[in-house]
């Protein structure tokens, strides 16, 4: 993919949160309080429906909210890295539909979906939450590559966490298709029951918001306009294996340590939640 | 921290970044431009503005901009790389941003733009933070007003030690826990403008990561203020 030096900057977001609506959340927030009743480290509702299109390995439709990802998770043989002989692949994509929001537009991936597949994959593979030996068919030679795809349906904050949870969920849920050795063909049509080599440590991304003093997980659309930074932390209890802190703004070393914290307690409730849901 | 028998393959002590050098003014043509080096790592920038915003769409009337691109030279590691953007560099770019733009006093340019060209020329882990040293320097050399320097450094932990400035042989380490990587910019009076995470650490060492970030910048800090000093001649003295 060739692009040209420039695209990023016409990123500059479209904001939909007037200044009226940001100063009253800002006045709640110093409370303690959300427009919709939530407390500050508190996500909204999770739900997870289970293996929407049938030509996916796994697939689920994520709703956090009225945020709402659609993740598929696909296969597919091929080498391995020179540097991994022995190691499967992971490529995680993520595009922000201009189906889900009127502020996205068609065209080639700007920057917000960049990070959002980049950061997203960061998180799954320095986890150790896919065990890459296992997805060896014979070193040096045949690897399994695992593609999980994002697609925004729609956006209302948050995009960052829902894309993981439904990544996750879609990794959880996927079955490996039948390898066919001889004629070097995967047999998408004829899945086995054996599920992706994963760990119990499951890389929760959490991305707290700072909003004037206040630090917020899982922001509406609303909310998430108005932050003056994000950091997004995956972690799996208590142990943090990815982070991105995003948009130019300073933040004291002790409020940055304070965000580990926070990130790191709320993921387990979110751990709970995408169990939970996927009961 | 416990002080244990880890050594590194390059000897260093924990806390002991590699050798850096800085020095500005390496591109003429330029408003203001450095070299950053540290290590094996060397970063080039260069400053072009404030100038007009192009396309004019872009502009904005309440502030001026930056912007700012990385970009590893084909050669810069042992397996070529396909000269160009690709989704890395891209991510990196708005990265330096981000961690520059705080420091900056950009209110004084409306629909002007400030364009930062990071350059790295020869690759050993750390780029983005050598690429970020050497914009924050170019920027200063170019005179655009900021309010503070920032100056980057990469925190690693190796099994569970953690450690300073990392090596592209220390982050290929697979003992233990293996490596995590932690870059971290700062402002010298110690706000934190940037900072990502590759690895596995838990929620108190990298609370100390953050503190070990803030020694090793102060000394990034002195070489670039000591950069920035040498590139002027002292008249009267000599």
């Amino acid at each position: 993919m060739r692009l040209r030096w420039g695209e990023v900057n016409k990123m500059d977001k479209q904001r939909t949160t007037s200044c009226i609506t940001a100063e009253r959340i800002k006045q709640y927030l110093a409370e303690g309080k959300r427009f919709d009743d939530r407390k500050l480290d508190q996500f909204r509702n999770l739900i997870i429906e289970k293996n929407v299109s049938n030509k996916a390995e796994g697939s689920v439709r994520v709703r956090l909210g009225k945020t709402e990802v659609l993740v598929g998770v696909k296969m597919a043989t091929s080498e391995p890295y020179a540097d991994s002989p022995t190691k499967g692949n992971l490529m995680v994509t993520a595009e922000l539909l201009p189906l889900s929001a009127a502020r996205f537009e068609s065209g080639p991936p700007k920057f917000e979906a960049i990070e959002l597949g980049r950061v997203t994959d960061r998180g799954l593979r320095e986890s150790g939450f896919i065990d890459f030996d296992k997805l060896c068919i014979e070193p040096g030679k045949k690897v399994w590559t695992v593609f999980v795809d994002v697609y925004s349906i729609n956006d209302d904050g948050n995009m960052m966490d829902a894309a993981t949870i439904g990544a996750i969920a879609a990794l959880k849920i996927a079955k490996i298709p039948k390898y066919d050795a001889e004629n070097d063909k995967v047999l998408f049509d004829e899945l086995t029951d054996v599920s992706l080599p994963l760990t119990d440590i499951v890389p929760v991304a959490v991305s707290v918001h700072k909003i004037g003093n206040s630090l917020i997980v899982d922001p509406t659309r609303e909310e998430e306009d108005i932050s003056e930074s994000r950091i997004t932390i995956g972690s799996s209890k208590g142990m943090i294996s990815s982070l991105q802190k995003s948009n130019s703004t300073a933040l004291e070393m002790d409020e940055m340590k304070k965000v580990f914290e926070i990130a790191a307690k709320v993921s387990e409730d979110v751990l709970d939640s995408i169990e939970k849901a996927l009961k | 921290m416990t002080e244990k028998e880890f050594k590194r393959p390059d000897g260093r002590k924990l806390t002991e970044m590699r050798p850096v050098s800085a020095k500005v003014g390496v591109v003429p043509n330029a408003q203001g431009s450095a070299m950053f080096t540290s290590g094996k790592t060397i970063a080039i920038a260069a400053v072009y503005g404030p100038k007009k915003m192009h396309p004019q769409h872009q502009q904005n009337p309440a502030t001026g901009q930056l912007r700012c691109e990385y970009n590893m030279m084909s050669f810069s590691v042992s397996d070529r790389i396909r000269p160009g953007r690709n989704r890395r560099s891209m991510e990196i770019s708005e990265i330096t941003k981000w961690a520059l733009e705080p420091a900056l006093m950009l209110e004084q340019y409306p629909n002007q733009v400030v364009d930062v060209h990071v350059n790295i020329i020869q690759a050993d882990a750390g780029t983005r933070c050598a690429g970020i040293n050497a914009a924050a320097l170019a920027l200063a050399h170019a005179g655009i007003p900021m309010k503070d320097m920032v100056s980057s450094i990469s925190i690693g932990k190796l099994d569970k030690t953690l450690v300073v400035d990392l090596t592209k042989e220390e982050e290929d380490f697979e003992e233990g826990e293996g490596p995590t990587d932690i870059p971290v910019s700062m402002t010298h009076d110690g706000k934190v403008t940037h900072m990502q995470l590759d690895g596995k650490i838990n929620v108190k060492q990298l609370q100390e990561s953050i503190d070990m970030a803030k020694v090793a910048c102060d000394e990034v800090y002195e070489v670039q203020k000591k950069a920035l000093k040498d590139a002027i001649k002292m008249g009267g003295s000599e």
